[in-house]
């Protein structure tokens, strides 16, 4: 069986424990996934989730259906075959020397990223796309030295509507 | 006019209705226990030992269809009822756990009996709560029966740290719950029931597969008038038992690695299987890809996370059964099927699995198969797990819902005993007998003094073959007969029972079993038999772990008949 990238958009409750719910929903039917985002949605007391996991159709229709279940879950979507847009920031710091700077500038700028911070021997970048953006600058930067990486993790809305 | 927090909890239980509580207390619930004594409409029974309450109050709701509630206090009384609360969440059973917590400015700090109940019970539980202020207490316990008995029922737990108990607040029972995640359906889909129909009408050799969920939603009287419609036969899970007349003529029996040969074979045969409200366990499908190859399967089941799960299903229907069931009815135009159902029963005539071979010695089936004409078939019986157990569901033939009461998806030794005192409890004018095993009944043995104190007059029948039989099974079947760990010796449960003020006897000869069991109900209350059984008898049939349900292994010491599958006719 195949395994894809599923992307998931849940509407949760705000309420303390939901996360850990959905984690160990995850951990103890042996789900994989790749990332989890939670943050405030438009309606007040609700969250919305993204959540990226890794499997065949079937166990996808298992993950939509256990998390639907939860009582504080209100809405769950697989959103992976629509038309969405997924978004995800990075926060890359890399070693630089004076020599190395306006090569960085340059890259940087070509990615539409920004510098968000310069030392005398780094400089931290800050840069927002979808996955595949994100792997192609980490790509060119990599020869300077990756000091730190930190991701949010994939976000996503369908188009429209 | 203000309340304290046990106030609330005492009023709100009162307007749910609930008439019992099975509990334990301690530091943390004291403010309650105190309270607990203004309202005489809440029956406080004190258990010897949380694990069994939280049974009781499972054995309690499966008995009468109402939920069972058990409370504990912080730390170990809440870690107790853990136990019983999984066991109520494999098996769907409504029950409201209320523990005690330490007080808010505590928690968090490892205080003396602080335990993070709601965390550990997670994902064990349908839902639980912590109760941080005294405002929400009676919401939240409106939405935890909500919740417990709706949909697929389960267990909630509510952990109450034991200032917000002394807290004030005004009490308003809320009428209605507002949970917007929380939304069972319960009408079928009609396309979903046009297509069953559709896949009903044309088979020729449909099969029932019927689970606790029939039992859950009443449907008793619709899954009868399908079967007998359409002359469709039925077959049971384990927890299905009862659902279904067991000695209609379309009755098959129970299915699965101790079901009855004909079933699997039925199972095996089919063309299409109607199942309802059940989960395909694996110990009722054996190996799965095996499963019922020649079928096309309809699924109806009040959980959409259960359709698909275990088994590929051609037409699933999410929603209530008595509602589907009601729906479908409507539409299946009447068959008959001649040919399948002699078919079925010339396979029960050339296996028919419940035959008690002949013995000198007393059999554990015999003992089983004499209590079910004594009760006239019309007992509570309550087991736990083991081969107890699996002779309870084959050698007595249960006609009415809810008549087994066993512990079938945690398979928890010491359910039985707390769990059929929750049944007495809840039904006193049935007659109730517990099935142990020795080991089983050694787990939550000091539930005698709770039956003694509250004059329950449980049944109880020791299956004493002085080994944990089932794992001893195993043993012989699969490690050469090293029974390593599974002997047992003692005690003398007669004495125990002296001990514990309730009469006994010991039976160790056929002879005397009918008039024990005659003995025993002629008793006003309590009675224990320890029937001293064929110590190496075996659970037949039995299909082998990881095997297909076309592999059964038989009786041998009648003769050694195993089958695989015959071409279908």
């Amino acid at each position: 069986m195949v395994t894809t990238k599923h992307t998931l958009v849940a509407l949760v409750e705000d309420k303390p424990g939901v996360l850990n719910h959905m984690a160990s929903l995850f951990r103890r039917r042996g789900f994989n996934i790749e990332s989890i985002v939670v943050g405030h949605s438009e309606l007040p007391h609700l969250s919305r989730m993204t959540i990226v996991v890794d499997g065949t159709t079937t166990i996808m229709e298992q993950v939509r259906k256990q998390l639907d279940k939860l009582i504080d879950v209100v809405k769950v979507s697989d959103i992976t075959e629509d038309d969405i847009i997924n978004r995800e920031l990075a926060l890359i710091k890399i070693r630089a020397t004076s020599s190395t700077r306006s090569e960085i500038i340059q890259i940087v700028d070509i990615f539409r990223a920004n510098i968000v911070d310069v030392a005398s021997d780094s400089v931290t970048v800050e840069v927002t796309g979808d996955e595949e953006k994100i792997a192609s600058l980490l790509n060119l930067l990599r020869g300077f030295g990756i000091k730190e990486i930190a991701r949010t993790g994939r976000i996503a809305m369908t188009r429209g509507g | 006019m203000k309340m304290t927090g046990a106030q609330i909890l005492c009023e709100s239980l009162v307007k749910e209705g609930v008439e019992v509580i099975f509990g334990y207390p301690g530091g943390a619930v004291l403010p309650l226990y105190d309270t607990l004594a203004q309202y005489p409409q809440l029956r406080h029974i004190l258990v010897r030992h949380e694990q069994g309450a939280a049974h009781a109050a499972d054995g309690y709701a499966r008995a009468t269809g109402k939920v069972g509630v058990c409370l504990a206090t912080s730390g170990p009384g809440a870690t107790n009822l853990v136990t019983g609360i999984a066991n109520a969440h494999l098996d769907s059973s409504p029950i409201v756990a209320i523990t005690g917590q330490v007080a808010r400015p505590f928690i968090g700090k490892d205080a003396f009996q602080e335990t993070d109940i709601t965390g550990i019970t997670l994902p064990i539980t349908k839902y639980n709560y912590l109760v941080l202020d005294v405002g929400s207490l009676a919401r939240i316990v409106k939405e935890a029966f909500y919740l417990a008995r709706s949909g697929r029922p389960g267990p909630v737990l509510i952990d109450i740290p034991r200032d917000v108990f002394v807290d004030e607040a005004e009490f308003h029972y809320p009428s209605k719950v507002d949970l917007p995640g929380y939304k069972p359906t319960l009408q079928g889909h009609p396309a979903q029931i046009k297509k069953a129909v559709k896949l009903i009408n044309e088979a020729k050799q449909p099969l029932i597969i019927a689970g606790r969920g029939v039992v859950i939603s009443g449907a008793y009287t619709e899954l009868k008038q399908l079967a007998e419609t359409a002359q469709i036969p039925v077959v049971t899970t384990l927890l299905g038992i009862g659902c279904f007349p067991e000695t209609h003529i379309l009755s098959f029996g129970m299915l699965g690695m101790h079901g009855m040969a004909y079933a699997n074979m039925a199972v095996d045969a089919a063309d299409a299987i109607i199942a309802i409200g059940m989960r395909f366990d694996d110990r009722a499908t054996a190996k799965v890809s095996a499963f019922a190859p020649h079928a096309r399967v309809i699924h109806i089941d009040i959980d959409p996370a259960e359709i698909g799960k275990n088994v590929r299903v051609d037409v699933p229907i999410v929603g209530d059964v008595k509602v589907v069931l009601n729906a479908l009815n409507k539409l299946i135009i009447s068959a008959e099927h001649v040919d399948w159902i002699h078919q079925l029963d010339e396979w029960r005539r050339e296996h028919p699995s419940t035959e008690i071979r002949e013995s000198a010695e007393l059999l554990p089936q015999f003992v089983i198969r004499k209590i079910y004409e004594l009760t006239q078939g019309k007992a509570i019986i309550v087991t736990g797990v083991g081969q107890n157990q699996m002779w309870a569901a084959q050698y007595y033939w249960y006609n009415r819902p809810n008549s087994l009461i066993s512990a079938g998806g945690l398979g928890t030794m010491g359910f039985e005993l707390p769990a059929a005192m929750g049944a007495k409890v809840g039904c006193p004018d049935e007659i109730v007998w517990c099935v142990a095993g020795d080991g089983g009944f050694q787990m939550t043995i000091q539930e005698l003094a709770t039956i003694v104190q509250e004059r329950l007059a449980v049944k109880v029948a020791i299956i004493n073959n002085g080994y944990l039989g089932m794992v001893r099974q195993w043993q012989e079947l699969f490690y050469k007969r090293r029974y390593v760990a599974t002997p047992l010796s003692g005690p003398d449960f007669v004495k125990i029972a002296e001990a514990y003020g309730l009469p006994a006897l010991r039976v160790k000869h056929k002879e005397e079993v009918v008039p024990a069991i005659e003995q025993a109900m002629e008793e006003q209350g309590p009675f224990i038999i320890d029937f001293v059984v064929e110590p190496e008898e075996n659970v037949y049939p039995m299909v082998l772990p990881g095997a297909a349900l076309t592999e059964v292994l038989e009786e041998p010491r009648k003769e050694v008949a195993t089958w695989s599958r015959r071409s279908t006719p």
